[in-house]
């Protein structure tokens, strides 16, 4: 399943400077593995000494965040938009 | 100035004084970090220095992440800007009484330019903004921000998007237009319009105050806590009950103490801090009582819109705070908010908005728990004005319709006043 993932400007640098990525990948868990694949340093940037994601760090799925859905598990369709973004804005 | 740079509140990684908001290498939030060694000398020439400060915020300069402002200024008169803080704080005995408890406080941060504590933030961000050479102040907002952006941008002759939740109270939505700016309703909730601003953020090359300048922005709200403790002759209240958000007030009011304290500019123990959430929208409340050290997000349906944030940015650090102040985080529904609205008009003659009824509300709630001992100085923090949300108090009182007759008067007005 090929899908679109969105970077923002901060992780960039650690993807060849783009801005989006095409992976494969059923769950939202698959979709950053293959993005860790491709590009390794955003591994250590997203996610914890136990493979989880950061804190700090948020992911949607056609703009509906996981923690609405299932979390790392979540479904994600053929052509759908991965974004991840920092969690530190607003209030 | 003496901030010094920005350092990662995860990681610890430090960074120039620029306009970032996120640790590159662990995605933490970053903090303004500073370096207060040269004014810890004379404490007695600090506080003078203080209180012969402008009648405003700036007065804290040594405090804050930006130049002070040119020129001398009062409350009423400034060279510069809307220049923010400075606001009353009242004893409120008659709601002390009502509450069975014995001495409270109100800080009333209605009294700010546009009548909410966001102007004590927006002063610093566009200040910070100015320096860095932004020439677009912009935010995302459940209304109160807005309508100090907004004005912000009008004082300053700064262009300004200001982007906000399409169902916002009118009140809101039009103290904001008025000034000019470009005004973005987005379909959707607030945290939908957070995630368009992140986006946003790295897009365009505009000062988000609460996204890129955020550290900047969040700095300002320590200013309610110098205040509070200058108010009460140098010395810290035993007790804050203060709304929570996104989290960033509630923990910049504890920073704000804890510098002076460490700085032995002012006595006492550092404050139990109080948060105050709606229960239509309480994550942080929910994980305080679930004993997690994180925050599930939720979906907002509350009165309390300007705390309407379901995924709280500083959630983390608001449950840290709780435990480590031996304070908590409560909820109460919107009819405690409605009640908590009134209770502080009718004790104090001061109207706040639906946010001041949750803060309101959730005093009521501690002291009826018996939470707050007879000898404790409470303070509660009134953030915003109840002009702003006037559908919250439509419908909860009645008044006498009459003719301009003399006996109209007596038989409907002062009979039924009498029996009542």
């Amino acid at each position: 399943m090929a899908v679109t993932v969105k970077l923002p400007t901060q992780l960039r640098a650690a993807a060849g400077g783009q801005g989006q990525v095409r992976v494969e990948g059923a769950t939202v868990g698959e979709v950053l593995e293959s993005l860790f694949d491709a590009h390794g340093e955003l591994r250590e940037s997203l996610t914890d000494e136990g493979g989880g994601l950061r804190r700090f760090v948020n992911v949607y799925v056609d703009g509906e965040d996981i923690r609405f859905a299932d979390a790392l598990k979540t479904a994600v369709a053929d052509g759908a938009e991965v974004q991840i973004l920092p969690a530190v804005a607003g209030g | 100035m003496s901030a010094i740079h920005l350092n990662c509140r995860e990681c610890g990684a430090q960074y120039p004084l620029d306009a970032r908001y996120v640790c590159q290498r662990c995605f933490g939030p970053v903090e303004v970090g500073y370096d207060h060694g040269g004014l810890a000398g004379d404490v007695a020439a600090l506080r003078r220095r203080i209180q012969g400060g402008p009648q405003n915020i700036w007065r804290y300069a040594d405090f804050l992440p930006a130049q002070a402002q040119p020129g001398p200024s009062g409350r009423a008169s400034s060279r510069f800007g809307l220049p923010a803080g400075c606001t009353p704080l009242i004893r409120a005995d008659r709601l002390a009484e009502r509450l069975g408890i014995g001495e409270v406080w109100v800080k009333n941060d209605a009294a700010n330019p546009t009548h909410s504590f966001k102007d004590r933030v927006v002063n610093v961000a566009a200040a910070r903004a100015r320096e860095l050479g932004f020439d677009v102040l912009a935010c995302a907002s459940t209304g109160n921000l807005a309508n100090s952006v907004a004005a912000h941008g009008a004082a300053l002759g700064m262009t300004t998007y200001v982007v906000i939740p399409a169902d916002l109270e009118e009140q809101k939505v039009l103290a904001t237009g008025v000034y000019g700016t470009n005004l973005v309703q987005v379909r959707g909730s607030y945290d939908d319009v957070n995630r368009l601003c992140t986006e946003l953020s790295g897009e365009r090359d505009w000062a988000f105050v609460n996204v890129n300048l955020r550290p900047y922005y969040a700095e300002g709200s320590k200013t309610i806590a110098y205040e509070v403790a200058e108010q009460l002759g140098w010395s810290t209240p035993d007790r804050i009950v203060a709304p929570v958000a996104s989290g960033s007030l509630y923990t910049k009011i504890a920073k704000g103490f804890g510098e002076w304290l460490e700085l032995g500019l002012i006595s006492g123990a550092p404050p139990v801090m109080h948060g105050a959430q709606a229960a239509g929208c309480s994550p942080v409340a929910q994980a305080w009582d679930a004993g997690h050290e994180v925050c599930r997000p939720v979906r907002p349906d509350t009165i309390a819109k300007s705390l309407a944030i379901g995924n709280p940015a500083d959630g983390p650090y608001a449950l840290d705070l709780a435990r480590r102040s031996g304070g908590s985080i409560e909820a109460v529904d919107d009819d405690e908010i409605r009640a908590g609205i009134r209770l502080l008009a009718e004790t104090t003659g001061i109207f706040t908005e639906t946010a001041g009824g949750v803060t309101t509300a959730t005093l009521a709630k501690l002291a009826a728990r018996g939470d707050i001992g007879r000898d404790e100085r409470v303070v509660l923090v009134i953030t915003g004005e109840g002009l702003k949300t006037l559908d919250a108090v439509r419908g909860t009182f009645e008044a006498f319709e009459i003719d301009a007759s003399f006996d109209q008067f007596e038989q409907d007005v002062e009979r039924r006043v009498v029996t009542a």
